[in-house]
């Protein structure tokens, strides 16, 4: 894979670079804020983006904003957001942007598992959907959501679903067969009016239904 | 005792009293006032020398002229009986308060100076005199009547001594009173409250500015280095073999990095909400319903951002109701609704939990209206026992 990182904290830039390399990708281009994140993605056309919430020049969200505007491209770039907290908001606009396929949200915290970390970046490249097991558990806590009709082990799973995995990784997870994932799939389907003609990626669209259910 | 007027001063023990300061400072003061008079015999004299009523007209119209000079003079003065600082009200740049307090200054020290060019300047030379003269003339009869019987002399002389500490105690409370009275016209009591209000907003604005930067230093420093501390333990663990000890001290300490992480994450969260400040107040809101363990429903919209003071107290009301929800009330859920209505941000909570909060009890409520207080917010709560709670909170927003 080709990736573009953007990272103000020099530290962390040196290790993510050090990380993705040692795994076999290579680093087209590491910048240190948001303007120049636009500018690197223009010129090296990457596999995949890496980028921190909070940059120069302002230290507020302008990571964020860059890779909204980014996501407004056609075809649009595939995205994986580092954010210091969960934030909702966040994540929700992150996942709205160019249909929510081949983008990621994800707690800074994650790129400490790197082994996990690398992979979920590889989900997003392929055009995945990865959201933080954070932000699920936070929507998983609200058991007056019309959400309450899924099983507990379908909440699981749906949480799975968040994470970009696939039907086998997710029985592999959960220790039980892929008929009986695909058969929980299929009930979350039905319960959150996902019918099976719906255009676009239902796995995505059961995401979003989960963010926008706020 | 700190004793700071004189008025304090009289309620000292005699001896101390007498021989402080505050009998002369008074005298001083009362002396003093006889200023304002000169000017004012001037005209007088003018007017009966010329017999002229143009020459009544420009007086009239200089003692008018003088009057802001005579308040600001009386001003001045105070400090002789009164070592209390008079609240100064600057005007504050942006702020809504720069006009109208200013004025009312200048008014009200324009009335004093009108008083005191009328009547107050004579009352007191009068008490002066009349407190200070007799003692001084009675001591002093052996010379200004020589002609009187030497024993009369002496006795009255005597007599002046022993009034001389009567005399001290007129003036002084004369001089007090009329500090009191300055210090009445010149700063209301409604001024002083409105300078502790503003002080008390300062303090919040150093406290909001310096949380802010704690927030930040912590996220530039401590919780970057962290980041990479469990990344290069991580990246340390694919190199040693699965059943190693130190792949499993490795663990281990990878472990206790990212646990350090998340309570880090979730301090410096506490301390300041980025997503505030970028996002404004229905996200900040939003998320912090999010993270609430009782499911809450936010339905609050405004067309735009409110001063950062307002945002910053409704976040921080927001945030401590849903905490007091979750802790005490037992509730199953909870809603957040709001919204800008006639220059205010209008926010109610409610929960259908058992009820009975009472601000009497705990310091959680209190401390939210004394936040509350000093954005000039309020907040009103109903909480019967058996449920449901609802608090209402109202900020004014004068953008």
């Amino acid at each position: 894979m080709r990736v573009v990182i953007a990272e103000d904290a020099v530290l962390l830039r040196e290790g993510l670079i050090g990380l993705l390399e040692r795994f076999g990708h290579t680093v087209a281009a590491a910048v240190g804020d948001a303007p120049s994140l636009v500018e690197a993605v223009e010129e090296h056309r990457p596999d995949v983006v890496v980028t921190d919430v909070r940059m120069p020049p302002g230290f507020s969200d302008e990571g964020l904003r860059a890779a909204l505007e980014l996501r407004r491209a056609r075809p649009a770039p595939a995205v994986l957001v580092l954010s210091q907290y969960v934030e909702q908001t966040y994540a929700a606009e992150l996942l709205d942007s160019g249909g929510g396929a081949g983008v990621g949200y994800l707690l800074k915290d994650r790129v400490g598992d790197v082994r996990e970390f690398v992979d979920a970046l590889g989900r997003v490249a392929a055009g995945g959907t990865v959201v933080d097991p954070e932000v699920v558990r936070q929507l998983l806590r609200r058991p007056r959501d019309p959400l309450l009709r899924l099983t507990p082990r379908e909440r699981e799973v749906l949480a799975l679903i968040a994470e970009g995995r696939s039907n086998a990784s997710i029985a592999g997870a959960l220790f039980v067969t892929e008929a009986a994932v695909a058969k929980h799939i299929a009930g979350i389907f039905t319960k959150l009016d996902l019918p099976p003609a719906a255009d676009g990626n239902r796995r995505v669209l059961a995401v979003l239904a989960y963010l926008r259910r706020q | 005792m700190l004793v700071r007027t004189a008025l304090e001063a009289l309620a000292q023990r005699p001896i101390p009293f007498l021989r402080s300061a505050w009998p002369w400072r008074s005298l001083a003061y009362l002396l003093a006032g006889a200023v304002p008079g000169l000017p004012v015999l001037g005209v007088v004299a003018a007017v009966a020398v010329t017999s002229s009523p143009a020459v009544l007209v420009a007086g009239v119209a200089v003692a008018a002229l003088l009057t802001p000079v005579a308040g600001r003079y009386e001003r001045w003065r105070l400090r002789l009986v009164d070592g209390v600082p008079l609240p100064d009200t600057p005007p504050e740049p942006g702020g809504d308060t720069g006009e109208p307090p200013r004025r009312g200054r200048e008014v009200r020290v324009a009335a004093l100076g009108g008083l005191a060019l009328l009547v107050l300047w004579w009352i007191d030379l009068v008490m002066a005199a009349s407190g200070a003269a007799g003692p001084v003339l009675l001591i002093l009869s052996p010379v200004v009547q020589p002609e009187a019987e030497p024993v009369a002399a002496v006795a009255a002389s005597a007599a002046g001594v022993l009034l001389v500490p009567v005399a001290a105690y007129t003036l002084t409370a004369w001089a007090g009173a009329r500090g009191a009275m300055t210090r009445a016209i010149l700063a209301p009591q409604a001024a002083e409250l409105a300078e502790v209000l503003r002080s008390r907003a300062r303090l919040v604005d150093a406290f909001e500015t310096e949380r802010r930067r704690i927030e930040r230093d912590l996220h530039d420093g401590a919780q970057q280095r962290l980041v990479a501390l469990t990344m290069t333990l991580g990246m340390a663990r694919l190199d040693l073999p699965d059943d190693s000890p130190a792949a499993r001290a490795v663990e281990r300490a990878h472990g206790e990095a990212k646990q350090a992480l998340a309570e880090l994450r979730a301090l410096v969260r506490g301390v300041h909400s980025q997503v505030l400040t970028d996002r404004g107040l229905p996200a900040a809101v939003r998320d912090v319903a999010g993270r609430s363990p009782v499911p809450v429903a936010v339905d609050l919209a405004l067309d735009e951002r409110l001063p950062a003071a307002v945002e910053v107290t409704a976040y921080y009301v927001v945030t401590e109701a849903l905490a007091n929800v979750a802790r005490h009330s037992g509730a199953s859920a909870a809603r957040v609704t709001g919204g800008a209505a006639d220059g205010a941000l209008v926010l109610e909570i409610h929960d259908d939990g058992r009820g009975g909060a009472d601000p009497a009890r705990g310091t959680g409520l209190t401390g939210l209206a004394d936040r509350l207080a000093v954005v000039g917010g309020r907040l009103s709560l109903s909480s019967p026992a058996g449920g449901p709670t609802r608090m209402r909170v109202e900020i004014p927003c004068a953008s």
